[in-house]
C-alpha cells in the first residue's frame, strides 16, 4: 500500500515539478538565447501568463469534471464561439437599446445561458440515448460550428463596448480580471468535486459505472449536470475573452478541445474516468502556457511549440504507464 | 407474433439502416432537384469525397481494431506539403515514394506507441496531431508550398486526370476500397483485426499477436493518408500548411456513420464507403435544394446521432437508454 501511495504522491506532484523545471530552464536559457533584456521570471510577465491561460484554463476545469465522470466533450470550442457571438450580437439588439451599460449583465446572462443549454443538451442526449459521449459531442462539434457559420457566414461579428473593455482589462491587486475568473472557477469547482455529494458521485461513476448504479447513484442526472457545467464554463471563457477583444471570427475556438484535453491529461486526469483533480488541471494549464511563452522567449517559433507539446503529451503517457507498472510490482512484493 | 415482426423490423433496420437511410436520402434529393441524379453531379460529388474517403478507409481498420486515429488530418497536411516540396527538388518519380516512406514512418511510430507500448490511442494521436502539425510548419517554414511549373508536370494526373472517362481520384478511391475491403473481409489479417478489436484478451489467448495487428492497422492508415495527400497535392499543385486541419473528425464521422463501433470489433469497408458518400451527398443535395452551405454541418450532427442511436437501440432492444 505504501508504495502505491508513494507513486500516487509522485504523480500528483509531477506537474508542479515539471512547471518548476520549465521555469528554471527558460530562465537560464533565456540568459543566453533571449533577444529581450527582461528576465523570463519577471512579475509582469508571469501575471500576463496567468491572464493568457484563462480562456483555455476555464474550459479545462470543466473538462476535468466531465472526464472524471468518464465522458469527454469535443464541442467546447464551438460552444465557445456561439457564446461569443451571442454576447457581442445581443449588445446591439434594439430591444436592449434603452438599457445603456446595463446591457452588459443582460448579454452576459444570455451568453452563459446559451452555453449552459448547449452543454446540457449534450448531457441529455448522452443520458437518454446511451450513445457514447465521444460520438455525441463529436457530432455537436460539427453541428454547433455549423450554427456559428449560419449566423454570419465567414464574416466576423464585432461590437466594442468600452465599459466592458475597461472591466476586462482592469487589474485588482495587480491581477487581471480574466485571471480572477480562472482562479474563482478553479476554487469553486475544486470545492464541488472534493466537498459535495455531487463531486463524490462523479468520481464513483467514472471509476465504475456499474457499481455506482448498484449503489443507487442516479448516473444520468450527474452526467448531465457536468455537461451543463462545461457548457457554462465554455461560455464564461468566451465572455471573459471577448469582453476585451470585441470581435469574434466564426473559426474562433477551433482546436480548443485539443488544447484543453492536453492540459487536463498533463494535469493527471485519467481519460478513462474516476481519477483526476481540478488543481492538477490548473497546473497542466499553467505548464502549457509556460511552454508556449518560454519557447517564444528563447526565440523558437510557434511550430516548435506544437511539436514540443505533442511530444510531451506522449512522454507523459509513457511515464505514467511506467509509474503504474512499478506501483503494481511493488505491491506484489 | 406482432412483437416478433417488430423485432425482425428492428434487426433489419439495425443491419441495413444505413443503406435504407442512404436510399431515402437519394430519392428525396432527386425529387427535390432534377440536377441531383445526373452523371456529372454524381461524379463531382464522389470526386470531392475521394480524399476524405481514402483516409476513412484506413481509419476503418484502426477503429475496428479498437483504437482511434485523430492524427490523420495533420498527417495529410504533412504528406501534401512534403510531396509538393520534393516535387521540385528531386522530381515527382522520387518525391512520391519518399513522401510515402516519411508518412509511413509517422504511422509506424503511432503504431509502435499504441500497439507495442499499449498507450491510449486517443491521447497518443492527439499528441501526434499537434506534433505533426509542428513538424509540417518546421519543414515548410510556415510558407505555402507551390510547384514552380504547374503546366509542365504529369504530377497533376492523380488529382485532375481522367481515365476511361472517370476522374482518377474516383478510380483510386474505388480501387483502394475494393482492395482493402477484400483484405478486411477475406484474409486472415482481416479476421485478426476484428478479433483484436472485439476482445483483445481473447485474441491474445488464441495466439493472435495483438501488438503487431494494431501496428499494421496504423501503417495502413498512414498509407491511406499518404494517398490522400498525393491526390490533394496533385489536385491543387500548391497547398497551405493546414490543408488537412479538422479532417480527422470528419473522417471519424464518416466511419461512425458507416456503423463501425468506437469500441472496436465491428464495421466494414463497404459501410464506411457508404458513410463517406452520405456525407458527400448531404452536402451536395442541401446545396442543390438551395440551402446555405453550413446547414450540412447541422444536418450531419443530427444524422450521426440518430444513426448511432438506432444502432445501439437495436442492439439493446430498447429505444431509451437504461441509465437511471
Amino acid at each position: 500500500m505504501k508504495a502505491g501511495k508513494l507513486s500516487d504522491a509522485l504523480k500528483k506532484g509531477a506537474i508542479w515539478g515539471f512547471i518548476l523545471l520549465e521555469l528554471i530552464f527558460f530562465s537560464v536559457a533565456g540568459q543566453f538565447l533571449s533577444l529581450s533584456d527582461s528576465a523570463f521570471m519577471d512579475l509582469d510577465n508571469m501575471l500576463l501568463l496567468l491572464k493568457q491561460s484563462a480562456p483555455i484554463g476555464i474550459i479545462a476545469i470543466g473538462m476535468t469534471i466531465v472526464m472524471i465522470n468518464g465522458n469527454i466533450d469535443l464541442s467546447v470550442g464551438a460552444t465557445f464561439a456561439i457564446a461569443a457571438i451571442v454576447l457581442l450580437d445581443s449588445m446591439t439588439w434594439p430591444i436592449f437599446a434603452g438599457l445603456g451599460d446595463w446591457v452588459i449583465p443582460v448579454s452576459w446572462l444570455l451568453a452563459l445561458t446559451v452555453g449552459t443549454l448547449l452543454g446540457a443538451l449534450n448531457g441529455l442526449i448522452v443520458w437518454k440515448t446511451g450513445v457514447d459521449a465521444f460520438i455525441v459531442t463529436l457530432g455537436a462539434m460539427l453541428g454547433y460550428r455549423g450554427m456559428v457559420f449560419m449566423f454570419n457566414g465567414e464574416n466576423p461579428t464585432s461590437h466594442l463596448n468600452w465599459t466592458l473593455v475597461d472591466f476586462a482589462e482592469a487589474q485588482l491587486l495587480g491581477i487581471h480580471t480574466p485571471t480572477w475568473f480562472l482562479l474563482g472557477v478553479t476554487l469553486a469547482i475544486w470545492f464541488v468535486m472534493t466537498r459535495t455529494v455531487h463531486g463524490r458521485n462523479a468520481y464513483a461513476i467514472g471509476d465504475n459505472r456499474e457499481a455506482a448504479v448498484n449503489a443507487g447513484i442516479r448516473v444520468g442526472p450527474h452526467m448531465m449536470i457536468n455537461f451543463a457545467i462545461i457548457g457554462f464554463l465554455a461560455a464564461l471563457s468566451a465572455v471573459v475573452f471577448y469582453s476585451e477583444s470585441g470581435s469574434v471570427n466564426p473559426n474562433d475556438g477551433q482546436l480548443y478541445e485539443l488544447w484543453v484535453i492536453t492540459a487536463v491529461v498533463l494535469g493527471g486526469t485519467k481519460i478513462t474516468g474516476g481519477a483526476g483533480s481540478v488543481i492538477g488541471t490548473f497546473g497542466g494549464v499553467i505548464a502549457i502556457q509556460l511552454l508556449r511563452k518560454g519557447l517564444g522567449h528563447i526565440g523558437a517559433d510557434t511550430s516548435t511549440v506544437n511539436l514540443v507539446i505533442g511530444l510531451i503529451l506522449i512522454a507523459v503517457l509513457i511515464l505514467d504507464r511506467q509509474l503504474n507498472i512499478r506501483g503494481k510490482e511493488e505491491l506484489k512484493l | 407474433m406482432a412483437t416478433l415482426t417488430k423485432q425482425q423490423i428492428g434487426s433489419i433496420l439495425a443491419k441495413q439502416g444505413i443503406l435504407i437511410a442512404f436510399a431515402l436520402f437519394m430519392i428525396a434529393f432527386a425529387l427535390g432537384n432534377p440536377k441531383f441524379l445526373t452523371v456529372d453531379n454524381l461524379f463531382s460529388v464522389v470526386r470531392s469525397s475521394a480524399i476524405l474517403g481514402v483516409m476513412a478507409l484506413g481509419v476503418t481498420f484502426v477503429v475496428i481494431s479498437g483504437n482511434l486515429d485523430l492524427s490523420v488530418g495533420s498527417m495529410m497536411s504533412f504528406s501534401t506539403i512534403v510531396v509538393l516540396d520534393l516535387h521540385d527538388k528531386i522530381g515527382p518519380f522520387l518525391a512520391i515514394p519518399a513522401m510515402f516512406l516519411m508518412t509511413l514512418a509517422l504511422g509506424g511510430l503511432i503504431g509502435f506507441l499504441v500497439g507495442y507500448l499499449k498507450l491510449n490511442s486517443l491521447i497518443v494521436t492527439l499528441g501526434m496531431l499537434s506534433a505533426i502539425h509542428g513538424l509540417t510548419l518546421t519543414y515548410s517554414g510556415g510558407q505555402n508550398m507551390d510547384i514552380a511549373d504547374k503546366e509542365g508536370t504529369w504530377f497533376s494526373v492523380f488529382g485532375q486526370g481522367t481515365a476511361l472517362g472517370i476522374p482518377v481520384p474516383i478510380l483510386i478511391f474505388a480501387g483502394l476500397a475494393a482492395l482493402l475491403g477484400l483484405v478486411l473481409a477475406k484474409t486472415p489479417f482481416g479476421r485478426k483485426v476484428y478479433a483484436v478489436g472485439g476482445n483483445g484478451t481473447a485474441a491474445t489467448f488464441s495466439g493472435i499477436r495483438r501488438a503487431r495487428t494494431v501496428f499494421t492497422c496504423y501503417l495502413m492508415s498512414a498509407g491511406c493518408v499518404a494517398t490522400a495527400g498525393l491526390i490533394q497535392a496533385s489536385r491543387s499543385l500548391g497547398s497551405q500548411n493546414t490543408v488537412g486541419q479538422g479532417l480527422e473528425l470528419e473522417v471519424l464521422a464518416a466511419v461512425i456513420l458507416g456503423g463501425a463501433s468506437l469500441l472496436g470489433g465491428s464495421g466494414t469497408v463497404f459501410k464506411t464507403v457508404i458513410g463517406v458518400l452520405i456525407l458527400g451527398f448531404i452536402q451536395n443535395g442541401l446545396l442543390l435544394i438551395g440551402l446555405q452551405f453550413y446547414v450540412q454541418f447541422v444536418v450531419t450532427w443530427v444524422i450521426i446521432i440518430l444513426a448511432v442511436w438506432l444502432d445501439v437501440a437495436a442492439k439493446r432492444g430498447k429505444l431509451w437508454s437504461p441509465i437511471a
